[in-house]
């Protein structure tokens, strides 16, 4: 029995210890928010946090995740100046990566409170936008900063 | 045309527009058909009536959106349009995804004309809504409806200054006879709250950030089951033998199933494989790597991308079939003088949409319920109605947002397979893709040759040019015989915009291998690769500048007289190719960008391209650095966009920054090859997209105003984006890229 906190709950998982957290997130606790993308951690679109980090949950395995805590797009209170900038700087077009863009974000301004361009493509280049929002999400990301500063 | 009708008091009415107390219907046939990508015209017959907005009581309007929702903005422009000419409050709009049915339309949510098709019809059913509000206040008040007029969701006498709400409204107008469209009094320009302005941003936005918004990977039904599919690794393959021992020991899984292989042409029928059927996503993945699977062998099999393209070369050498013909480009060519002559490749792409294919569905008493991100609702309809044996309206398809298309997902083959296979298991089954099985299976954008040749006058003008592209065309997808790409010729081709003498524009023809489709601008990526870096070649060899060049090639602002059009072809007389708004772009890029007018720094170099497609005229100048290790950095891009009419600009601007990282992707990186018939990418790491760290630095979009009818906007942003970057790369490093991705030429 694996034990963890899921968006501040306390869940329990009893599966396949190899399943990754991602599919647990999305066919067992149906928080579908976090998206599947790639499989390998090459793309981004999973990302949630583990303790505060942010982590690709597509290839976190349950059995990693026992005590921990972790935190969804489900778990973020709106408005986040993250999703305020996003709305404003209007970044999204098919949106289906920018939940992992936005928790990549959150957790990336925790530890950089004043990024430059080249801080916000070092982290965030991990990310895939296939619609190419690249130059809204650095703008975006700028302006949360300057927001919760 | 269409006649728009009050549908309110029908039985018929249902679903979330059935509350509504005034509720408009269309009798829709489009204006426009979609002759440019060649394809049949939908019927042009007097449809079903249809139903598209609804107001009720509580002043709630629903309008309905008949277009998918991929990341163009269709799902909200549309809507936009009839809420501007309703003159409703935009924040009490809510807005509904049809179900795939002919009623609406055609719905396929490609060739960038949602809004250029349906442009007109919002208007008018808005219209026709607001005048039926305005005449039921005037009756309320016993006042002329002419006295009346409205602001957002309210009609107001204009002599008292009494008004009145929608929603009190909606019941008494439902009453009343629809106006006809010749009597509707559309607003001017000039009185639109809506259509053109800044303040427009998608409907699902606040959705999207906060992980609401439902893509097809997000959809569910009642006790599913989840299903992976190991394809034919080669099209065509069929199952020998399999062994599924493994498989079935694997936590979760339940079964195995196998789908019979696809047979030519393949349309978008499933591919055919071994199902791995379980309880959820993961189980049905692991237990898949346990398979064992003995495939028979496919005439397919012979595919190897290497050989392949000598073939398409030698063909690009030999006479084709002519498309254009201007003068006589042979006399020209054997009168001797300066001939330049170029040969350009490039690869097949797959589309990579961030969302692999998924799908959920349902057959039940020999009807089939699916939920899925699909571009053509009713195109899931015919192809599950095929593969079942069943009526297409027994067909039912809701419609998710879409985790990007690019065109793939206009071809529903994994929502078969989910009916399929839940045919056989009697219960709904979601079908999930992984990145693997998207790259590896897609319908391919195509590998093309093109060979070019130009004999070029005294002035360094070309007196002749003659043009063959080479390449398998999308239509061996519906008839495995194809081999010319009729419908491609459309997509920058047959309509060189450049004024010259003597011109022929040929096609040779092609096989097939593997499933080929539409990709987010389609030929015209290859087309206007060839064409545009071909102007610059002969720019540079002529010693000239290279915008100044381009300008001469295109010559003179004229409508271009493109002979092969019908003279009564309704998209030549709406939409004339006119080459004064090429100009105009390009002549804006290049003024945006500093052409000639700054300094690049060293290994530094600017390139232009311009290309109109999907009837929208496009140019765009990239400024890139070659590092000394032959690494090209992209620090800026300007692109001018000629639209017509637009309704959301800032999405426009949106689409068309994504259009130049889109093509930075195909440019710098996108490759797929074949060995032996199966396919040797498989996920982003042998499949590189443009990440941030490579995408240009800045990006500018200059829209330019036009009061033109409008054109189109999700794709026209990509063809000239390779040629403008490989132009740049000539500029920065003296070599010229004749193959994309660039990646295959070194330039240090």
């Amino acid at each position: 029995m694996i034990r963890l906190k899921v968006n501040g709950k306390e869940s329990t998982f009893d599966g396949d210890p190899d399943m990754p957290l991602l599919w647990y997130l999305r066919d067992v606790a149906g928080l579908t928010g976090t998206k599947f993308g790639c499989g390998m951690s090459l793309c981004g679109a999973c990302t949630v946090h583990q303790n505060g980090e942010a982590i690709r949950s597509c290839t976190t395995a349950m059995k990693d995740v026992g005590g921990a805590e972790i935190t969804t797009i489900e778990g973020i209170a709106p408005m986040h100046p993250v999703q305020k900038a996003w709305m404003e700087i209007k970044v999204p077009q098919c949106g289906y990566c920018q939940t992992g863009q936005i928790m990549q974000a959150i957790a990336f301004l925790k530890d950089n409170k004043n990024p430059t361009d080249q801080d916000i493509d070092t982290v965030m280049s991990g990310n895939l936008c296939r619609c190419g929002t690249y130059p809204r999400i650095r703008a975006a990301i700028h302006q949360a900063a300057k927001e919760s500063a | 045309m269409s006649v728009i009708e009050n549908v309110s008091r029908r039985r018929f009415v249902q679903g979330a527009l059935a509350g509504g107390v005034l509720i408009l219907g269309a009798r829709y046939a489009p204006r426009l058909l979609r002759s440019s990508k060649g394809e049949p015209a939908a019927p042009s017959a007097a449809l079903e009536p249809s139903l598209w907005m609804a107001i009720s009581s509580d002043g709630t309007v629903t309008l309905v959106a008949h277009r998918s929702e991929m990341g163009c903005g269709s799902r909200t422009a549309l809507p936009l349009v009839v809420a501007d000419e309703l003159d409703a409050d935009w924040s009490r709009v809510k807005i509904d995804q049809a179900i795939g049915d002919p009623k609406y339309g055609d719905q396929d949510t490609d060739g960038s004309h949602s809004v250029r098709s349906s442009f007109d019809l919002m208007r008018q059913i808005g219209g026709a809504g607001r005048a039926m509000l305005i005449t039921a206040a005037a009756a309320q008040w016993n006042v002329s409806a002419k006295d009346c007029t409205t602001e957002p969701h309210f009609v107001v006498h204009r002599g008292s200054g009494r008004k009145l709400g929608y929603g009190e409204l909606a019941a008494a107008a439902a009453k009343l006879p629809v106006p006809k469209i010749e009597d509707l009094k559309l607003k001017s320009r000039s009185e639109w709250r809506y259509i053109g302005k800044e303040s427009n941003s998608l409907f699902d936005l606040p959705d999207m950030i906060t992980g609401k918004a439902i893509f097809g990977m997000d959809a569910t039904m009642p006790g599913m089951v989840f299903a992976s599919i190991e394809h034919p690794p080669v099209l065509g393959q069929k199952i020998k033998s399999y062994d599924d021992k493994a498989a079935l020991k694997v936590p979760g899984v339940k079964q195995t199933l196998t789908i019979d292989t696809v047979k030519p042409p393949h349309q978008f029928q499933p591919l055919g494989g071994v199902a791995v059927i379980a309880d959820n996503t993961w189980a049905a993945f692991k237990g898949r790597k346990s398979l064992k699977i003995a495939w028979d062998s496919s005439p397919h099999s012979v595919y190897n991308s290497a050989a392949y393209r000598k073939t398409l070369e030698a063909t690009s050498q030999k006479p084709g079939k002519v498309v254009r013909n201007i003068g006589d480009v042979d006399a020209a060519f054997a009168k001797g003088g300066k001939i330049i002559e170029a040969e350009y490749y490039a690869p097949h792409l797959a589309h990579a949409s961030m969302e692999p294919p998924v799908a959920v569905a349902e057959y039940r008493d020999g009807k089939v319920l699916a939920w899925a991100p699909t571009q053509n609702p009713q195109a899931v309809q015919d192809t599950i109605a095929t593969a079942l044996g069943i009526k297409k309206e027994d067909v039912t398809c809701h419609v998710t947002l879409l985790g990007g298309g690019f065109g793939r997902k206009s071809k529903p083959d994994q929502v078969a397979e989910a009916a399929v296979l839940s045919k056989q298991l009697g219960k709904p089954v979601k079908v999930v893709w992984t990145r693997e099985d998207d790259i590896r299976f897609d319908f391919f954008h195509s590998v093309a040759a093109m060979y070019m040749k130009a004999a070029i006058g005294a002035d360094g003008k070309p007196t002749a040019w003659l043009q063959r592209s080479v390449f398998p065309p999308i239509d061996s997808t519906f008839d495995a015989t194809a081999t010319y790409g009729d419908g491609e010729m459309g997509l920058g081709w047959n309509n060189l915009p450049f004024d010259i003498p003597n011109h022929r524009a040929e096609n040779g023809p092609a096989d097939y291998h593997v499933r080929i489709g539409w990709l987010r601008s389609v030929a015209n990526i290859y087309h206007a690769f060839a064409i545009q870096s071909f102007a610059d070649e002969l720019a540079k060899s002529a010693n000239k500048d290279s915008v100044e060049y381009l300008l001469g090639l295109i010559g003179p602002a004229r409508i271009m007289n493109l002979e092969h059009k019908a003279k009564d072809d309704e998209e030549a007389k709406l939409y004339p190719y006119d080459t004064a708004r090429l100009r105009r772009v390009v002549e804006i890029a290049a003024e945006k960008s500093g052409w000639g007018k700054r300094t690049v720094g060293k290994g530094h170099g600017l390139g232009i391209a311009a290309h109109r497609s999907f009837l929208t005229y496009v140019a765009t100048v990239v400024e890139v650095e070659v590092d000394d290790k032959g690494q090209v950095h992209i620090p800026g891009v300007w692109t001018a966009v000629d639209a017509g009419t637009i309704v959301s600009p800032d999405n426009v601007r949106n689409q068309f920054e994504g259009a130049a990282v889109f093509g930075t992707s195909l440019a710098l990186f996108g490759e797929i090859t074949a060995t032996n018939g199966m396919i040797d990418q498989s996920n982003f790491n042998n499949y590189p997209i443009t990440r941030m760290n490579r995408a240009p630095r800045q990006i500018s979009v200059h829209v330019v105003e036009s009061d033109a009818p409008p054109a189109g906007i999700g794709e026209p942003g990509v063809p000239p984006f390779a040629p403008a970057l490989c132009n740049a790369v000539f500029a920065a490093a003296g070599k010229r890229v004749r193959e994309l991705p660039l990646s295959k030429t070194k330039l240090v």
